[in-house]
């Protein structure tokens, strides 16, 4: 290998793992049981799972359609649509959680409404945790299974109309179960996405212990009044995204595989 | 769009039992143009090179395309009408079609896949592979029915596609290339294991093909199709002896002239391209011809565009100028091409200016005694009786005469 490709390559290695490392070698191994027991941090587990595996959920009722639609429609303004669907992918958390804000809060765009109708206020609840993550892991979703639909065989689908079957029928019967190893590639990226976020998170739900103290939120708040609690919650998430990769390996560990 | 249905001609006339298609498609710069007609029972082949538009017909039949113009009629139900801006599409219409890549799901069983119409329909999933096992054990493809699309051969797929159309218990039955995906000694067995299924089918059958032997084994009548109109239509044996462009009777393995009968007397004929053949067969006749089986049903008047049909077996290939036989046609050319088919020899040879070009059928044996290669002179004879004339067609295409002749060139 020449070296003006091996040695920055090393270093990039390198980069990627040392504060892996640094993460498992100063980990309170011995205290670990005992701080992960802590009722906060279980709390803080508990509510983290719970609101990715809801964000998923709606993820995947919402997202499989919209990624349909985005692969099958040929209207015009699709591609701008697609783009716009995409967007958060790349958005600022933070930007988004105050978008949602502005949208949802109780002076929102919608908020208001939903506050003077029905006197439903979202922000800082469980309810704002689950829309922030499914708000930024939604997309992760859609263009994964919008990728796998684009690709699937069309013929199949003609195939089914000749044969008497309807269009819902045939996405029924036909394309979903082909893409479905799509569709769970993306829910489990969409999960873990949800699982990790901090930023939306934060800004529209805040930060109440049990209610919206997600895993992320409680360590970077343990960090301060509790490194090992941190370090620990952290060890959590790191098994977690390992545990995830692994479901993905197929597709992300072999070369040139693409989402 | 001010049109009713019975403005749009016979051919879309409601009552009719079989297909009945006037078809008209625009696209791009592709013209399609055909009028067809199956009766129930019996098998169309839709014969023609590709992108002559079989493809295309074979869609608009199924409901995965509308026509432009026309309308298609099946068992009395317009199922696409232009003037009356009515489309039935695929999903509402009964079509059996076999795609040619076949299109099995590959996610479900050979079993789920022939019950697919069955449960589209609404059956029960018990009910639907009752029915589903019934067709797979007509066709004898029992043993398949656990198996993945994955786990079949080419043959097997084939048979199981088209057990998957039968299953639905189509009013109308498409094949698009049947056999083109397999290989030869399948084909072989294929050919007329199809060519039984498709008799016991009681609806119109339409099959598209490329292959002039599938055409002719598995229809009862042909039409031939070229960039995207019917050039002829017949029985088999009708377009196999008198095929009616170029294209047709290089695939029956003839020589064809365009030409001017102007001695309906002798039978000599002023090809187009140049020389002059004597005609005085019959047509190839042989066994079976039932249409012109009685000579010369309609002689040609003198002047008339005819088409010169010779086989290259009935050529006779010299390496002089033959002496005084009782071969009425004698002429010269150039070796052109030499080609070893299973057990004969087809020798082109390019007429010398002023005579025609011919592929001619002889024996390895006669190679090596002539020491045949590219570029010897040859001479060529053909018997008049060998040698058949026959009206250009002209009534074929609804649309219009062929635009085969070249006026300059008779003269």
């Amino acid at each position: 290998m020449p070296w003006p490709l091996a040695g920055p390559a090393t270093i990039a290695v390198v980069f990627l793992l040392l504060p892996l490392a640094g993460l498992l070698v100063r980990a309170p191994w011995r205290d670990l049981p005992q701080l992960l027991m802590q009722p906060e941090v279980r709390s803080a587990l508990r509510l983290s799972l719970f609101s990715a595996t809801l964000a998923t959920g709606l993820s995947l009722l919402a997202g499989v359609p919209l990624a349909w639609v985005l692969a099958r429609s040929s209207r015009p303004g699709i591609s701008l649509l697609r783009a716009l669907v995409t967007l958060p992918l790349v958005l600022p958390p933070v930007v988004g959680g105050v978008a949602l804000l502005m949208a949802l809060g109780r002076r929102g765009l919608l908020g208001q409404w939903l506050y003077s109708w029905f006197g439903l206020s979202l922000p800082f609840t469980t309810a704002a945790v689950v829309i922030a993550e499914t708000f930024v892991a939604l997309p992760f979703l859609v263009v994964t299974v919008e990728g796998a639909l684009r690709s699937s065989d069309r013929g199949l689908e003609e195939a089914a109309a000749t044969l008497g079957s309807g269009p819902f029928a045939t996405f029924r019967r036909v394309t979903l179960p082909l893409v479905a190893p799509s569709v769970i590639a993306g829910s489990v990226l969409c999960w873990a996405r949800a699982l990790g976020e901090f930023g939306a998170t934060i800004t529209f739900a805040g930060n109440f212990p049990g209610r919206t103290e997600t895993m992320p939120i409680a360590v970077y708040l343990a960090l301060e009044s509790n490194p090992d609690a941190a370090i620990a919650l952290s060890l959590v998430l790191l098994g977690v995204c390992v545990a995830a990769l692994a479901l993905l390996r197929d597709r992300w560990l072999t070369a040139g595989a693409r989402l | 769009m001010t049109g009713t249905p019975e403005t749009t001609g016979t051919a879309g006339r409601p009552g009719t039992t079989g297909l009945a298609a006037r078809i008209v498609l625009h696209r791009d710069r592709f013209t399609l143009r055909a009028e067809l007609a199956v009766q129930p029972g019996e098998v169309l082949a839709v014969l023609g090179p590709n992108g002559a538009g079989k493809t295309t017909l074979l869609r608009i039949l199924a409901g995965l395309l509308a026509v432009t113009e026309g309308a298609v009629t099946v068992a009395g139900q317009v199922w696409d009408d232009a003037a009356s801006d009515r489309f039935v599409p695929a999903v509402e219409r009964s079509v059996g079609l076999v795609f040619q890549d076949y299109r099995l799901f590959p996610h479900l069983r050979v079993l789920d896949n022939v019950a697919f119409a069955g449960r589209a329909r609404g059956l029960r999933r018990r009910t639907a592979r009752a029915r589903a096992m019934l067709v797979i054990d007509r066709l004898g493809l029992g043993d398949l029915a656990d198996r993945r699309p994955a786990e079949l051969s080419g043959g097997q797929a084939q048979r199981v596609a088209l057990a998957r159309a039968l299953a639905a218990e189509p009013t109308m039955l498409l094949l698009d290339e049947p056999l083109a995906a397999l290989d030869a000694r399948t084909r072989l067995a294929l050919r007329t294991e199809l060519r039984r299924q498709l008799t016991g089918f009681a609806g119109p059958t339409v099959v598209v093909t490329h292959d002039p032997l599938e055409a002719l084994v598995l229809a009862d009548r042909i039409l031939v199709l070229e960039t995207g109109r019917i050039v002829q239509e017949g029985t088999p044996s009708e377009v196999a002896r008198r095929p009616a462009t170029e294209y047709v009777a290089r695939l029956m393995g003839l020589n064809l002239y365009p030409g001017v009968l102007t001695d309906p007397g002798t039978g000599r004929v002023d090809l187009d391209d140049g020389g002059v053949l004597v005609a005085a067969g019959s047509g190839a006749a042989g066994p079976g011809d039932d249409s012109f089986r009685d000579g010369r049903p309609e002689r040609p008047a003198a002047g008339s565009p005819v088409l010169v049909v010779l086989a290259p077996a009935a050529i006779m290939l010299h390496a002089g100028e033959p002496g005084p036989g009782s071969a009425r046609n004698v002429w010269a050319g150039v070796v052109s091409g030499v080609e070893l088919l299973t057990d004969r020899v087809r020798v082109a040879v390019s007429g010398m200016p002023g005579s025609p070009s011919a592929l001619v059928d002889v024996t390895p044996a006669a190679v090596a005694a002539l020491g045949l290669s590219a570029g010897q002179m040859v001479w060529l004879s053909a018997k008049a009786t060998e040698v058949t004339a026959y009206p250009a067609p002209s009534a074929v295409p609804p649309t219009g005469p062929l635009p085969s002749r070249h006026p300059d060139s008779i003269a």
